[in-house]
């Protein structure tokens, strides 16, 4: 089981799996976040900037809102994302899985001046790698999660071939190793394909280097139930 | 059953499923859907109310169940992982529509008549030891300076002081014109920016165990009272107190609070209780978010205060002093006398407990 998969189990008995995210997309989704936000405060400076002090007085409120409310209303309202972290393709949720609400959005937020400290997120990184689920202190404080976002797949075809029965009798987790490889098995290579093939050696061994991937996925037709 | 045979007995379902929770998202439903069909093409258009057709939102929390139920059967019978990954995403997307509509927390309007009152009484011990540590230090210095000028340049430097000075020249104030509207504006600017941004430090301050508002309580508290103790001593009365008297009451309440919510965070991660430390945390968070929040809209309120009649010239100064105190007798009767608490409090506490 890969370290970042967290399990949240729901009340109809099943457990949701997610993938924390570490520092590194975070600080990449911040970065664009940042990015955005000095594009809209030069924009929009440039246009105030013939209002005189009035538009000091809005370019400041501008910037005020931009560092404390921007992230909140994305995360509330735009299904728990900013434009820096939907294009890193992240997402917080509260730690039961929910969608992030208002107050824990809040909370999360405004801490952020403390996980700042002492310079450039000094703080928040130290926390982010002392627990288990990437939490930076408002993560803590409010109860958050930041998650990869699963991208929606196409489901994978297994390639129909002839069905063959197994020649060695399979435990469950390797009749689901063998699905698994036939379902992929359009993405690699021939050469790739006979090299992990190659592993499978009970199952190919005495044929010929270039069926073998073939004969495995034959197997693969059998497992999942074609005849 | 075997995989192949599992899909196609219930694959149709898991699409109507899937569409009836793509197309809507939250109790918007009509909303969405409208928005989904002015973008997509007409094909899929069909599609949507297909789904809506085949799946009524009455039965999305039954074929939610059922899809967790598939799942669990993937997983057991070990089918593929592209399968299991799928049903995965179904379910989480099914998880987070049905248990992620928490509603609106009682809305503004309500925060502020009811509940925001009732719970700066709820949490008074918090209110009363941040207004220690602020008011002390302030009323302290004030006095200390009338006796020992000399103390004011203990506290803070000389330049400060004398930039300080300046500002409040009564020469100054009396030959200079009336400032005009756009340079109120600026600093209304200003002061939200930098003085609401003052109070969330304050309160983000308490995750150093409290260190951190306590710092910023008394920092405050030292340095205002300070810079107060030395303009009275000089005899800028008029000036300095004209100007601070009516923002005073919004101001130094909204750093006493956002101080207090600063405080109970600390206090949570101090003394949890018989719990962890940010359970303990989580747990008083309504409380705490909600000081902050007030907090902050006292604040907001003074720099608009303090940008558009405090600067202001015209009124003679008693008028001043009278509006100074009419806000601050509102503000302790506001916070002191109205409001009950509400029902929308405690249900919110409930969410963060879970």
């Amino acid at each position: 089981m890969l370290d970042t998969l967290r399990t949240i189990p729901t009340p109809e008995g099943i457990e949701l799996t997610l993938k924390v995210a570490g520092p590194v997309p975070r600080a990449a989704a911040w970065s664009i976040d940042l990015m955005f936000r000095l594009i809209i405060v030069l924009a929009v400076q440039a246009v105030l900037a013939a209002l005189g002090k009035v538009g000091i007085g809005i370019s400041m409120l501008l910037w005020f809102a931009l560092e404390w409310i921007y992230p909140v209303l994305f995360e509330v309202l735009w299904q728990g994302a900013t434009p820096g972290k939907r294009q890193c393709h992240l997402r917080v949720l509260h730690e039961d899985g929910t969608p992030v609400g208002w107050r824990a959005s809040v909370a999360r937020n405004l801490i952020r001046a403390v996980d700042f400290l002492p310079f450039c997120y000094g703080f928040g990184l130290i926390t982010m790698l002392l627990n288990r689920d990437f939490k930076r202190l408002g993560d803590l404080a409010a109860g958050t999660i930041v998650v990869h976002t699963e991208r929606a797949e196409k489901p994978l075809a297994i390639p129909s071939a002839e069905p063959l029965i197994p020649n060695v009798s399979l435990a469950l987790w390797e009749q689901r190793a063998l699905i698994d490889f036939a379902e992929r098995r359009a993405k690699w290579s021939d050469a790739r394909a006979a090299e992990l093939a190659a592993h499978a050696l009970p199952l190919t061994r005495g044929v010929s280097e270039g069926e073998t991937a073939k004969r495995l996925v034959r197997m693969a037709n059998y497992l999942v139930g074609r005849r | 059953m075997r995989q192949e045979l599992f899909e196609a007995r219930y694959g149709e379902r898991w699409s109507a499923f899937e569409l009836a929770i793509g197309a809507s998202p939250s109790s918007r439903s009509k909303k969405s859907k409208k928005k989904a069909v002015s973008n997509k093409t007409a094909a899929s258009v069909d599609a949507v109310i297909a789904a809506a057709d085949v799946l009524p939102a009455d039965e999305v929390p039954r074929r939610y169940r059922e899809v967790c139920h598939h799942l669990a059967l993937a997983r057991d019978r070990h089918y593929g992982t592209a399968l299991v990954r799928r049903l995965e995403r179904l379910v989480l997307a099914g998880h987070q529509v049905l248990y992620g509509a928490h509603g609106m927390e009682g809305g503004v309007g309500q925060f502020l008549r009811h509940g925001f009152p009732a719970l700066v009484r709820k949490r008074f011990s918090y209110v009363l030891a941040s207004a220690l540590l602020f008011l002390a230090p302030l009323i302290a210095c004030f006095a200390v300076i009338q006796y020992f000028p000399d103390f004011a340049h203990v506290v803070l430097p000389s330049e400060q002081l004398a930039n300080v000075q300046q500002m409040y020249a009564p020469d100054n104030f009396r030959l200079g014109a009336e400032r005009n509207a756009d340079s109120d504006f600026a600093m209304f600017g200003f002061y939200v920016w930098n003085n609401v941004r003052i109070d969330f430090q304050c309160f983000a301050g308490g995750l150093l165990f409290g260190m951190g508002t306590i710092f910023f309580l008394l920092f405050n508290g030292l340095s205002i009272g300070t810079m107060a103790g030395h303009l009275t001593h000089i005899g800028y009365i008029e000036t300095f107190w004209g100007f601070v008297a009516g923002h005073s009451a919004f101001e130094l309440t909204g750093i006493v609070l956002s101080g207090a919510a600063g405080l109970m965070v600390g206090m949570s991660l101090l003394a949890p209780g018989r719990q962890r430390r940010f359970a303990a945390l989580k747990s008083r968070m309504p409380d705490i978010i909600g000081l902050v929040y007030g907090a902050a809209l006292l604040t907001f309120l003074a720099a608009f205060v303090e940008a558009f009649w405090s600067s202001s010239r015209i009124p003679p100064v008693e008028i001043k002093y009278a509006v100074g105190v009419v806000l601050w007798i509102i503000t302790l009767a506001y916070l002191a006398l109205t409001g009950t608490a509400t029902p929308a409090v405690s249900s919110e506490n409930k969410h963060y407990a879970r």
